[in-house]
């Protein structure tokens, strides 16, 4: 087991927090690229980053979708997965114990049809060993509202993020995850904050099409998939830039993209407060403890003491400071 | 997530190595039980390149590797990263390994697109990022069991190892190998050296036999108490219905299109039939490659069974994949 020393300059404080609850790094898994840690136990060690964020749970064991599932992009891939998971019971009996029992934290990412199936799963997680928080996927179609996905529409997101902050463990920071493809995501994610979530996930994958020049038909069996890895980062630093300048009391977990330790740091400069490495664990497994190590190394090179003192430091006023004030 | 872990009895030989006892699968009818896990977890590394050589249509790469080398077992794999470390080609490249010896493994790869012609275009000296080895081995027979190898194409070099194996142990080894043309077939020389009788196909008669190796294989198999194969998926189900149909269990190594390698993704799953007798997705790259053959429902790989486990879940599967991960 590859163990990176959990801090690598010592005069970083790395202690980053996801809604108030402290954790020993900024750095997370991403949900549906570590599925629910174990495999990547080989190659880092799980107790050293924030958190493992688990793929998304339903309520029942889900198949998913017919093969083909992916297919690689310029600096990144689509998918098409359709929540493949044991479904919230094999969570709490099978992964959850595993990783309780090694001392890692999860956030558990939670995924409905329904506003009531995101309730119920709050309501199963309430004192379940490990879990940190919660994280809500509603990048989901809405059976209620003819398949539109929850995160496109502000009042449906805000009663899913409602009625799971009310359903969850109040120790448990509840995250709503937002999709960048919606034409203001700052309303989005206003009104989720409005109804009551702690923070936010950004950002989910773009709805992408593959076709292929041989069969010339689309390469997915789900037709569209989500677009991932380095490709999409721009969006989702945009993303975050802006949610951070409308909002900058709601802590973001932010996401796409990051496969070193300076696309995190640019993230952290534009307002999140912690990071979530997905694609880049499929071209590295160890990626994880790796970004925290170069994540770490960057933010002393720049003269930061904490971690928490670079949080939206990009958004500062022209003349306030520069760089070296830190040195 | 692991579905068919510890369901299966496993005998100790006085070589501490493991086999699966005679016994055909439990109470489903089947012949094979589920392939145990391998007993080393996978390392990452960087690989030295210490040979390339051309071999008919493809290349043969040695990497110094101790890790992998000596943990390595016939039917294992390796996840390439390709292009470099800044590539844009993020997703890794599975090779089955062709053989091991002096802290060295071996591989033949294919030239196919862009990140795989990168991988045979590797020179002595060069590094090479490597995660391995990777999936379940093939399983070995009870002493005295003779066994058939059939390879096709390329797959024919997963099975030089395991051929030299069961030679050691005593085996009689029997293989056909099969491919396109001459200039694609692949390891003749070295089965050849282990396997009495040794039959060549090729679909257009410019090397052995004319046709598929299903010919010799149909003539072969009554003589043999199991069959490996390792090839094109055709191939697989072709030859996995011969030795079904007379009795003979069989062990395939599949290939599907895999993102991580390693288990995080669920990009490369394929219908199975598990321990208990419930179908599900089950990921080629930790629950495989190696199959029992009758477990494995060819005729249904690229489509979604709806007697699959959680297969009932996907009410809303004809919506278009939406966001990132939507069912
Ligand atoms: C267990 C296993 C063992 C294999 N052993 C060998 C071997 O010994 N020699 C060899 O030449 N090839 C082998 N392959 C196939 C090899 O992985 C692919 O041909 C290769 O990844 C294609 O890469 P590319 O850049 O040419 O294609 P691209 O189409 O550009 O690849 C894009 C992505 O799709 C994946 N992909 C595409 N085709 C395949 C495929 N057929 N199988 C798996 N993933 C695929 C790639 O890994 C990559 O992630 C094996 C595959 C598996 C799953
Ligand atoms: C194969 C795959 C599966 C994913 N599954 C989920 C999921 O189950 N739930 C979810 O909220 N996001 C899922 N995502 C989205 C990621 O968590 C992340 O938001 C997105 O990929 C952007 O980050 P990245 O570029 O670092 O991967 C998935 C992404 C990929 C590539
Ligand atoms: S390739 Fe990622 S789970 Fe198998």
């Amino acid at each position: 087991m590859t163990m990176l020393p959990e801090v690598e300059l010592p005069s970083v404080d790395m202690q980053a927090s996801l809604g108030g609850v402290p954790m020993v790094s900024p750095v997370l898994t991403a949900s549906g690229c570590a599925s629910f840690g174990r495999e990547l136990d080989p190659f880092f060690d799980l107790t050293s980053i924030g958190a493992v964020v688990t793929k998304s749970v339903q309520l029942r064991p889900r198949s998913g979708r017919a093969t083909p599932r992916m297919a690689e992009t310029p600096s990144g891939m689509i998918n098409s997965i359709g929540l493949q998971g044991p479904g919230i019971d094999g969570l709490l009996a099978d992964e959850l114990p595993w990783l309780a029992e090694r001392g890692v934290r999860s956030l558990v990412s939670i995924a409905g049809a329904r506003t009531e199936d995101f309730a119920e799963l709050a309501e199963r997680l309430r004192g379940a060993p490990g879990v940190l928080g919660i994280e809500v996927n509603i990048s989901c179609p809405n059976v209620e509202s003819r398949g539109e996905v929850f995160a496109c529409n502000p009042d449906a997101s805000a009663a899913v993020v409602a009625a799971v902050r009310a359903a969850a463990d109040p120790a448990h920071p509840v995250y709503a995850k937002l999709t960048p493809d919606v034409t203001d995501i700052v309303s989005v994610a206003r009104a989720c904050a409005d109804a009551g979530a702690n923070g936010l996930s950004m950002i989910n994958t773009l709805l992408g099409l593959v076709i292929d020049p041989d069969t010339m038909r689309p390469v997915l069996g789900g037709v569209t998939g989500g677009l991932s890895g380095p490709a999409i980062r721009p969006v989702a630093l945009r993303c975050v830039w802006q949610v951070h300048a409308a909002l900058p009391n709601v802590p973001i977990l932010g996401m796409g993209g990051i496969r070193t330790g300076l696309d995190a740091l640019q993230f952290i400069l534009a307002g999140a407060g912690a990071v979530s490495v997905g694609t880049a664990v499929f071209n590295d497994p160890s990626a994880p403890a790796r970004i925290h190590a170069e994540l770490a190394d960057a933010l002393g090179e720049r003269g930061f003491g904490r971690l928490a003192d670079a949080v939206g430091y990009a958004h500062r006023a022209p003349d306030e400071g520069s760089p070296g004030r830190h040195r | 997530m692991s579905q068919d872990d510890g369901a299966t009895r496993m005998v100790s030989l006085p070589t501490g190595e493991r086999v699966l006892p005679p016994v055909p699968g439990s109470g489903t009818g089947l012949l094979g039980q589920p392939a145990p896990p391998a007993e080393h977890p996978p390392v990452q590394g960087l690989a030295v390149v210490v040979g390339s050589r051309p071999v008919s249509a493809y290349t043969e790469l040695t990497l110094e590797a101790p890790d992998i080398a000596e943990a390595a077992r016939p039917g294992q794999f390796v996840a390439f990263a390709v292009g470099g470390p800044t590539s844009a080609m993020l997703l890794r490249r599975s090779i089955a390994i062709a053989g091991v010896g002096g802290g060295r493994f071996s591989v033949v790869v294919s030239a196919k697109a862009a990140g795989s012609t990168w991988l045979a275009g590797l020179r002595p000296g060069d590094e090479v990022d490597v995660v391995g080895p990777l999936g379940r081995p093939f399983p070995l027979p009870p002493p005295g069991t003779p066994a058939l190898l059939v390879g096709g194409g390329y797959g024919a070099a997963a099975l030089v190892g395991l051929g030299g194996l069961l030679r050691s142990r005593g085996h009689e080894v029997a293989a056909v190998v099969g491919a396109g043309d001459e200039d694609r077939l692949c390891s003749v020389e070295d089965l050849s050296a282990v396997a009495a009788p040794f039959v060549v196909t090729t679909d257009d008669g410019s090397a052995g036999r004319a046709g598929r190796v299903t010919g010799p294989v149909a003539e072969l198999v009554s003589g043999a108490g199991v069959v490996y194969a390792c090839g094109p998926m055709p191939m697989l189900a072709a030859v996995a219905q011969l030795a079904t149909d007379r009795g003979v269990p069989s062990w395939v190594a599949v290939e599907e299109s895999m993102a991580c390698g390693v288990g995080v993704c669920m990009t490369c799953v394929l219908p199975v039939v598990g321990a208990d007798g419930r179908s599900r997705f089950a990921r080629s790259c930790t629950d495989g490659p190696v199959f029992a053959g009758d477990r494995v429902r060819f005729a249904d790989v690229g489509t979604l069974p709806p007697d699959l486990l959680g297969a009932d879940a996907m009410t809303l599967a004809h919506t278009p994949a939406g966001e990132g991960e939507t069912p």
